[in-house]
């Protein structure tokens, strides 16, 4: 009898698939197949955007079950015998263990934010398959793999932050590369982010009234937890929620009248409010606005991607775009410029690979793990549904009109703001649109104008409110726009928010080093100090977006793109070192894959945009143009004068130094990282600062859903504690 | 504990438990079903809870010195 038990591998459990389960995952893969198939053979006809969501869902689906299962048991060695941080040095606090699907919940909400709506949108410039494909393969294959290794790396060594790792594992020049990259690239992020803020609400009455009336509702939610309801959070979300839901819909009244004028606001303008706002919030006590906006926007984002994905099954849209666009392969779109290599990899960021991720996975949510095993469905599993909103997000801006599409995404400079000339720069692209067509797409949304209206959110907008037309029926296109930009301009505020303060611990933290009061983070100068250098850094990158004549978005995004997927770099260095030191080279192909092409795309776009000779990619080479220009005392367009002139020069050269260092410090990281490799495959293993096991007493399933067994197992833990037996 | 003998308890209908499933997922979500879990622990080991205004208190002031970042 004893023979026919399957034998249980050390190296995790070892289930033969039932014959059910066999039918089950051949039929997902068949209809996955066909969905790529359908995606790949379909030219010029008629393509439903429902392949795409297929093909993801199938996908995902493999992905998790088989590859995420295969790292978490052969490669990680997760091992549910050994206790946790969470469960060892649980305080109530940040060590504290959690429900997995509770977890799974904070662990998403912190990590999906504006990223994965933006990047894809301007990718589809580029055409529907290149994203598609690198959206679903990207986070298969790099960006879930990143997240999960990252969690779990960092798992086992008590929470430890990325810095702290790459410092400890790697040494102490690659930690302090590591260290200023972080802190720096954050600085990028929190202005690319503002500034696709600042883009969807200028000119724009009702989204500024809207958005505005979020910090009066944050704040009467703040006092309400605080005075007169403690701790009711979900009582006092559905009253912020109404109160949201009221501030859109009367948002729709207020134009054409005094306070709508008086609410159209220049994008200069906004950015000095957004700059203010972002010094009071970041160091206003954090229950009065922070909190509260935080369980707001937790709430509108998980909303939004149900809505949208019940949307997209009822509304069927068909896609609008070629599959891939000249743009992708002459490298002379509006958008953004360059060819697909590399430039499509660095748009999507967040959605296929996020570097960002990565200070997510080492901090908190490593603290409140319960069974090491659940770093797969955490780790893996977040970063799919992360990229299911990139997908969702590709497929709004792909079902939209073509003219519509290139008339809001390319810059003033180049549409000349009017319908007539928006019209007419369309029609050089080789797409067409009237500017009939223009005034008309504008007034169903109640917006003064959508020409010229980058950066991604009033696009996304655009698309979001034609599917749920489509799907809901009603007439609400202008709601629905709003609730869209509702939508992103409230995690964005909370992001730059919550990354406001993040960087003020972290400079605190570093100067504090030096000079021990000032990393007092209850020392108010040292707090509104640091608060006040980390405005300023994103303030100044964001204002010389805003003011850049040949469009922000067009000129800081690749920046933005670049630094996030060098920050991902640095993570999946951390992830090989650590697979080379634990002695686990058979399994270094793993994170060393993402990697290596992580570093190819990387590298190849830095050095375009730093050395390209071509004034469309390269910064200096643009500087250079204009300089030369500006020397013989002319003016070229898009610049309307010579000051506009000396602010391209200023710009462009910001932007080549900052992506030229960003670049180098990676190289340092990776250099420092291969000195290590070499003496770890040597030596066979290097000791690491992994915590020694301890064996685990808690009792916990794995999965979102729990086996029979798991059940039984975690019913007859629960009653030995009841009565009371020993530990 | 309460969660434990309700799981088996044979009567409850599906939609109840989904709905008792939902309630309990959004208050752990929020953080709502700590305070709970205070309380037991007090009534365990036989100390007076503080008042919840106190401790929601005491968890804000947490919250102010270990921020969390949110992803772009």
């Amino acid at each position: 009898m004893s023979t026919t038990t399957p034998v249980r591998r050390p190296d995790g459990p070892k289930r033969r698939m039932t014959p059910a389960g066999i039918a089950i995952w051949g039929g997902i893969a068949v209809l996955g197949a066909v969905c790529w198939t359908v995606l790949a053979l379909s030219r010029g006809e008629e393509v439903s955007a429902l392949w795409i969501l297929f093909a993801a869902l199938a996908s995902y689906a493999i992905a998790y079950r088989f590859y995420a299962r295969f790292i978490t048991h052969r490669v990680l060695g997760a091992d549910d015998t050994r206790a946790t941080p969470a469960e060892r040095l649980e305080n109530g606090q940040d060590f504290d263990v959690t429900d997995r699907r509770v977890l799974f919940g904070h662990h998403f909400a912190a990590i999906a934010g504006a990223g994965p709506l933006v990047g894809p949108v301007l990718a589809a410039q580029m055409g529907y398959l290149p994203g598609t494909i690198w959206i679903i393969v990207g986070v298969i294959l790099a960006g879930a793999v990143q997240d999960m290794m990252v969690l779990f790396f960092s798992m086992r060594r008590d929470g430890k932050s990325l810095g702290q790792m790459v410092r400890d594992e790697i040494g102490v020049v690659g930690g302090t590369a590591a260290l200023v990259a972080v802190f720096a690239i954050m600085i990028i992020i929190l202005a690319v982010l503002a500034l696709v803020v600042v883009n969807a609400l200028a000119e724009s009455p009702w989204g500024v009234f809207s958005i505005g009336l979020t910090i009066p509702i944050a704040l009467f939610m703040g006092f309400y937890l605080r005075y007169l309801r403690p701790g009711r959070v979900s009582e006092t979300t559905a009253i912020g929620v109404a109160l949201l839901l009221l501030a859109i819909i009367v948002g729709g009244w207020i134009d054409d009248t005094g306070l709508g004028d008086a609410l159209t606001l220049s994008h200069e303008t906004l950015t000095v409010c957004l700059i203010v706002y972002g010094f009071i919030a970041s160091v206003l006590p954090v229950w009065m606005l922070l909190t509260p906006r935080d369980y707001l926007s937790t709430f509108m984002k998980v909303g939004v991607i149900v809505l949208l994905a019940f949307g997209l099954l009822l509304a069927r849209p068909v896609l609008q775009n070629e599959d891939i666009t000249s743009f992708a392969l002459d490298g002379d779109g509006p958008v953004f410029s360059g060819k697909l290599f590399p430039f499509v990899f660095i748009t999507i960021a967040c959605g296929a690979l996020s570097g960002f991720h990565a200070l997510i996975s080492s901090g908190t949510t490593p603290k409140m793990i319960a069974k090491e095993t659940q770093v797969r469905m955490i780790g893996y599993g977040g970063m799919l549904m992360e990229s299911f909103v990139a997908i969702s997000a590709l497929i709004a801006a792909c079902v939209i009109d073509q003219g519509l599409y290139f008339a809001m995404n390319s810059p003033a400079g180049a549409t000349g703001g009017d319908p007539g000339s928006a019209a007419e720069f369309v029609g050089t692209l080789g797409f067409s649109i009237t500017p009939d067509a223009l005034v008309q797409a504008a007034a169903a949304v109640q917006e003064p104008t959508l020409i010229s209206r980058t950066g991604g959110a009033p696009t996304l907008a655009v698309g979001i409110s034609s599917i749920f037309t489509d799907a809901f029926g009603g007439g609400l296109a202008a709601f629905w726009y709003h609730f869209a930009i509702m939508f992103e301009a409230l995690f964005i505020l909370t992001a730059v928010d919550a990354g406001t303060r993040v960087g003020r611990f972290m400079l605190q933290d570093t100067i504090g080093n030096f000079w021990p009061r000032f990393g007092d983070t209850s020392w108010r100068p040292a707090a509104w100090g640091a608060s006040a250098v980390v405005v300023a850094a994103w303030g100044y990158m964001l204002w010389v977006g805003v003011t850049d004549p040949l469009g922000g978005i067009n000129q800081l995004f690749p920046l933005f793109g670049i630094s996030n997927q060098l920050l991902a770099a640095i993570a999946l260095c951390l992830c090989v070192t650590l697979m080379l030191k634990h002695g686990k080279a058979r399994w270094v192909w793993v994170p060393l894959v993402p990697l290596v092409w992580d570093l190819v795309v990387t590298m190849t776009a830095s050095w375009q945009k730093v050395f390209s000779d071509d004034p469309a990619i390269g910064y200096f080479a643009q500087a250079g143009r204009y300089r030369d220009a500006r020397d013989a005392g002319e003016v070229l367009a898009p610049a309307q004068d010579a000051g506009q002139m000396d602010q391209v020069i200023t710009n462009s050269t910001t932007n080549g130094v900052l992506q030229l260092t960003f670049a180098v410090l990676v190289v340092v990281v990776v250099a420092n990282a291969v000195v290590v490799w070499v003496k770890a495959l040597r030596a066979g293993g290097l000791p690491t600062t992994e915590v020694p096991a301890q064996s685990s007493d808690l009792v916990a399933p794995s999965d979102f859903f729990a086996t029979k067994e798991e059940k039984e197992a975690v019913r007859e833990w629960e009653q030995s504690r009841l009565t009371g037996s020993p530990r | 504990m309460g969660a434990v003998a309700a799981h088996r308890e044979p009567e409850v209908m599906p939609l109840q438990r989904a709905w008792r499933g939902l309630r309990w997922y959004v208050r752990e979500l929020t953080g709502e079903g700590r305070w709970d879990e205070y309380v037991a622990r007090c009534a365990a080991e036989g100390r007076r809870p503080m008042s919840r205004r106190d401790w929601e208190r005491h968890r804000a002031d947490q919250r102010e010195h270990a921020p969390q970042s949110r992803c772009c």
